[in-house]
């Protein structure tokens, strides 16, 4: 039965389609040497150790970034998931994962001895990677030294109108303002949140470097930031100026110790290169990948053998907040619902 | 946009040439299956938003709410207000008059519509914070010293966001107002002359209410988009019903909170869409044709009104266009080192390939909605069509999680299906491939194609189907050989309008690509999203650098549409 004229065309365009169509879903193949990472972090903070990773060992590392929706992503794609890990940068993303069962555990001698257990999942569902302190700084003109020693100082009156920080929602915030609450009661961790509200010279904005700029523009005194942001101003021809115009403040070292927070890593539940992961998590809390981090990205890293870089050594040594941050993540929820209660971010 | 035209079409076809109505059916049953696969994703959400973690209301309702409405209805308003004086009037002034730079200005002002919202925002944050190039000037002419020694507003507000917004979104109502006011009949503005109106009678009496459905979709689109800006608000610390939508998502851990706001924004859409639809209920747009093409004389201007008239045509176009890319080219050349990456031309190819498929595929599915529409008024369609053009007016990342959804149950459920009876698993076929992408690009962007498209479509008298159809042309044959020469413009404006669109795309495009695939945009974003803004500024300009081509190209099209008989 021959087809007429049109309908051979109609035919041959569906063909067409169907071609290209093929091409485009064409899914990403499971190749022998590769291993997928879902990441939150950037790609340029993290590519340095990934290359090398790829040199040692001929394992190709691929790698989607994205700040939200990648949990989200794991769990709909379930069982036939390519991805093997998934990289983030704060307690509470890699928690999310655990809770929402997309994780597995990994039980690896080599990341047991190079990890603190303190910064690692009982379990071996989750690795932390590197650390990072949540510092105050203050100006070096305008606050006297002793001033603040500690985060329940900064909701003193006389701090009135000169706090920047950025907003009360971001993750980093969430996770101090949850380790308040986890140390003092909601009840007492509200009324300090009230107070550091009524101190802020500004509504909460910017990332925690735009703090340090506010501070060396007059604009306030004190803020709060996560530490690698001051290596990274420091090392920075343009924003060594911001940095100068503070002085670093660790809180609390005569009582709990600063509050910390960690980038980690999880092997998925589904992960199809399983092996390959592995050794890429081994890799990152290897002695090499860590200094790596530490001179690049002035983190501190996990392992107690990598020192962190010059610069951050030049802070000095500090006490760590040691509530496990199973813990703080606890009370996300309620941090998060106390910034809307408070007014926090106006 | 109304449907008037339609039934009468339908009835006198069908009576006339009863043997079609089957032929119709199939349109019928052909753009409902395709309307509702773009409605897929936004079911999706509103079937998230039926499974909630907890109840966000109360909690929400007795603290942020009001401020997040607050915030939502003051943005919306000010680019709603902000998009309709400088679109309407400049698309007027360089339509009806004569001034210095009038022919330059007609096209460059489209140009702002080629930089991302996003990109601009970071640009005046640079100019205007504190330390930027102004202040600093201003601090040393007058001896100021720090912050507190005077005034000056502040960038990062909700005046702030919407100066920005209106920036980079009036294009939208200048292109459809300007299209609209080119194709208004010469003779009718002759009448109203000879009546005794004046110069601006006649724009608010007879233009504005001939070219108001124009207007109104462009104006639509530039509201669609402001509700789901996330950068430039985020930016900026304006928090709006979107930023509390993530919140709610992220911070809260509460998916099916967050979807329940984006269920709320659309229905917001809707109540907009149906206000302007029903206080246009008793009108009519019937334009006569014959002498539609004549003609009309420029007024020219001299001396100050010239002056004036070019400044405000020029303003947008300087504020929106010439100062962030002076900035943007600047900050290339000295981030040059850092930005630069080897794999940029692959990069590239991706923004323009991505983007030009899903130019191809809205445009697609935008003409054979609209044609389906055309044969025959089904409510049930008229629906679905309604509905799948609300993309637009989501949160690009909770459209992401959208389409997530049916792609991934589709590519799970086929790979169990294979497993148990052949054996083989054929894991995620869709998900996480560029199709996704194009996909997801058609969803977000669909109202964009649909609304140029149908626009067009309506022109197009019912008689000509008739006539076509009466000389033995199947209903295809009419699509091909008489509306697509007659919506030529039409249909190269919509795909044009998408194109530049996707490659301003990031929300979604970050969540489902594939692994090792960056966009002119993702690029930007790993170094914007930390504030880099000097090392973001090289992908920034790309992205202005690929849209600008199809600007003008658009400005050509609509210039066409008249010069031609000029």
């Amino acid at each position: 039965m021959g087809f007429t004229p049109k309908l051979n065309t109609v035919i041959r365009c569906i063909a067409a389609a169907s071609l290209l169509a093929g091409s485009l879903f064409s899914s990403a193949a499971v190749a022998a040497d590769e291993v997928n990472v879902y990441s939150y972090r950037q790609p340029f903070l993290i590519k340095p150790m990934f290359d090398r990773f790829t040199k040692e060992t001929g394992i190709k590392v691929n790698t989607v970034f994205a700040k939200k929706g990648l949990v989200e992503r794991l769990a709909n794609e379930g069982r036939n998931s390519p991805a093997d890990l998934i990289f983030t940068v704060d307690v509470g993303n890699l928690s999310n994962a655990v809770d929402a069962g997309l994780t597995q555990s990994v039980q690896s001698d080599a990341l047991n001895a190079s990890i603190p257990s303190e910064f690692r999942d009982a379990d071996g569902h989750w690795f932390g990677l590197t650390n990072r302190a949540r510092i105050i700084v203050t100006s070096t003109e305008r606050v006297e030294e002793g001033l603040i020693t500690t985060y329940e100082d900064l909701a003193k009156p006389e701090l009135a109108g000169r706090i920047c920080t950025r907003s009360g929602k971001h993750v980093y915030m969430n996770a101090l303002i949850a380790s308040m609450v986890a140390h003092h009661g909601e009840a007492d961790a509200k009324a300090w949140l009230t107070g550091v509200k009524d101190n802020l010279a500004r509504t909460p904005q910017g990332n925690d470097r735009a703090q340090v700029k506010a501070i060396s523009e007059g604009e306030c005194d004190v803020a709060i930031i996560n530490s690698y942001y001051m290596g990274a101003m420091q090392s920075d021809e343009e924003q060594s100026e911001w940095a100068a115009s503070v002085n670093i403040v660790f809180p609390n070292q005569d009582d709990r110790g600063t509050h910390m927070n960690i980038a980690g890593i999880s092997m998925t539940a589904a992960a199809p290169n399983k092996d390959n992961a592995k050794k890429l998590m081994e890799f990152l809390a290897s002695d090499l990948a860590q200094s790596m981090y530490a001179e690049q990205n002035h983190e501190y890293p996990v392992n107690k053998d990598v020192p962190a870089s010059g610069l951050v050594r030049s802070w000095g040594e500090f006490q760590h907040d040691t509530l496990p941050l199973s813990e703080v993540v606890k009370h996300r929820v309620t941090a998060s619902k106390m910034v809307d209660e408070v007014g926090y971010d106006g | 946009m109304s449907s008037s035209a339609v039934p009468v079409a339908s009835a006198r076809t069908a009576l006339s040439q009863p043997s079609h109505t089957n032929k119709r059916y199939g349109w019928l049953l052909f753009g409902i299956t395709v309307a509702t696969l773009v409605c897929l994703p936004i079911l999706a959400v509103a079937w998230l938003a039926l499974n909630p973690a907890t109840n966000i209301w109360p909690h929400l309702a007795s603290t942020v709410l009001p401020t997040y409405l607050f915030n939502t209805l003051v943005l919306m308003l000010g680019v709603g207000i902000g998009t309709l004086v400088i679109g309407v009037f400049s698309a007027w002034f360089v339509t009806h008059y004569q001034f210095p730079g009038r022919q330059l200005l007609s096209w460059a002002l489209l140009l702002p519509f080629a930089v991302p919202a996003y990109v601009i925002a970071h640009v005046y944050t640079d100019l205007l914070e504190f330390a930027g190039p102004v202040q600093s000037l201003l601090r040393d002419v007058f001896g100021w010293q720090g912050s507190k020694d005077y005034y000056f507003p502040k960038i990062r507000s909700l005046g702030g966001a919407i100066s920005m917004l209106v920036l980079v979104l009036y294009p939208y109502v200048y292109l459809l107002a300007r299209a609209a006011f080119l194709e208004q009949s010469a003779s009718i503005l002759e009448a109203a002359q000879a009546l005794g109106l004046s110069r601006t009678q006649r724009l608010f009496r007879i233009a504005l209410p001939i070219a108001r459905p124009a207007i109104a979709v462009g104006l639509a689109m530039a509201l669609m988009e402001t509700l789901n800006d996330f950068g430039t608000v985020d930016y900026f610390a304006v928090r709006t019903l979107t930023a509390g939508l993530y919140d709610v998502w992220l911070g809260m851990g509460n998916l099916g909170g967050g979807a329940q706001i984006a269920s709320l924004i659309l229905l917001f859409v809707l109540c907009l869409v149906g206000l302007e639809k029903f206080s246009r209920r008793a009108q009519t747009n019937a334009q006569s044709g014959s002498s539609r093409f004549r003609s009309f004389e420029r007024v020219q201007l001299r001396g100050r009104k010239a002056f004036l008239m070019s400044l405000f045509c020029a303003l947008p176009v300087i504020l929106g266009f010439v100062i962030p890319a002076i900035v943007l080219v600047r900050y290339s050349i000295i981030y040059f080192d850092v930005s630069w990456n080897s794999d940029f031309p692959t990069i590239a190819w991706n923004s323009i390939s991505l983007s030009m498929m899903a130019a191809f595929v809205a445009v697609s599915v935008g003409l054979l909605l609209s044609y389906s529409k055309r044969m025959l008024n089904n409510n049930l369609l008229n629906v679905a069509v309604l509905v799948s053009s609300l993309g637009y007016a989501i949160p690009g990342a909770v459209l992401a999680i959208g389409i997530m959804i049916p792609f991934s149950t589709f590519d799970n459920a086929l790979d169990a299906f294979m497993r148990k009876h052949f054996d083989i698993s054929t894991g995620l076929l869709l998900s996480g491939s560029v199709g996704i992408l194009v996909f997801a690009y058609t969803v977000r962007f669909l109202a964009v194609a649909f609304g140029g498209i149908d626009s067009s479509m309506k022109k197009i008298s019912p008689h000509m189907d008739d006539a076509a159809r009466s000389l033995g042309h199947s209903s295809m044959g009419i699509l091909g050989r008489v509306h697509l020469p007659l919506m030529r413009s039409g249909i190269l404006t919509a795909a044009l309008v998408v194109f530049v669109d996707g490659m301003k795309e990031l929300p979604a495009t970050l969540i489902l690509r594939p692994f090792n695939f960056d966009t002119l945009a993702t690029q930007v974003y790993q170094f914007a999203s930390d504030e880099l803004i000097g090392e973001s500024a090289l992908f920034s300009l790309l992205i202005v650098l690929v849209g600008l081509l199809p600007v003008i190209l658009l400005s050509k099209t609509i210039d066409r549409s008249r010069d031609v008989y000029d």
